[in-house]
């Protein structure tokens, strides 16, 4: 029982760094900040909560299983909340989103927002997105 | 071995989140790319408790989630404000 538990536990850790490992593909390939937030907060989020799943079931009833449950609840609580206020001051710092309806309600065509890599080395540095 | 296997994809994750920070383009780049480091640490090093046998990392994990909302705040309040010293909200009265 021990065996099997030890077993599904370092699964799901692996499954949770997957996860996260997804989530760094994203950040690294995804057009503009608002999908590079979108992409690191939701797999934190469940990598989190798969990984100290794992753990939790490794550790089995004791009191480390409470301490991962008080860093579960403190991840689950600040990553969305973070990933919310960053979101807020891009766009009151005067970022535009890049892709999606943003673009349409500009006017833009949807061929002409999709982003390719010379506009992605082109613009959106420091100096052009300040207020 | 399956936690070994964990801390080597948190750890290839975390190097992304470098590069990204590296290479930017925008501020909110870089402080998205430092929030996410801070969550794959606290993730980190619960998994290399365990796996080291030392459970009590777990303590560490807690306080290093704390600073790290912390700190993504601290950032972006000064990243708007360039100040640390008013608060939220208020304009400056005097020099």
């Amino acid at each position: 029982m021990g065996d099997v538990l030890h077993v599904v536990g370092g699964g799901l850790v692996v499954a949770g760094a997957l996860l996260t490992l997804l989530g760094g593909v994203g950040v690294l390939r995804f057009p503009d900040v608002y999908t590079r937030i979108h992409a690191a907060s939701l797999t934190d989020t469940g990598g989190a909560t798969l990984v100290l799943l794992g753990l939790a079931l490794i550790s089995g009833l004791t009191l480390e299983t409470l301490k991962l449950g008080f860093v579960w609840a403190f991840v689950m609580l600040t990553t969305p909340a973070a990933a919310n206020a960053l979101a807020n001051a891009a766009f009151s710092a005067g970022h535009t989103p890049r892709i999606g309806a943003f673009q349409i309600m500009k006017g833009v065509a949807a061929s002409e927002a999709r982003p390719d890599t010379q506009r992605r080395e082109t613009s959106d540095d420091d100096e052009s997105a300040a207020p | 071995m399956l936690l070994a296997a964990g801390v080597a994809g948190l750890v290839v994750a975390m190097t992304m989140m470098i590069w990204r920070a590296i290479v930017g383009p925008s501020q909110y780049d870089r402080m998205l790319a430092a929030n996410s480091f801070g969550t794959k640490i606290v993730l980190l090093i619960a998994v290399i408790g365990y796996l080291s046998g030392r459970p009590a990392f777990l303590d560490i994990a807690i306080v290093y989630a704390l600073i790290n909302f912390v700190t993504t705040i601290a950032l972006m309040k000064f990243f708007r404000y360039r100040t640390l010293s008013r608060p939220l909200g208020t304009e400056a009265k005097d020099g």
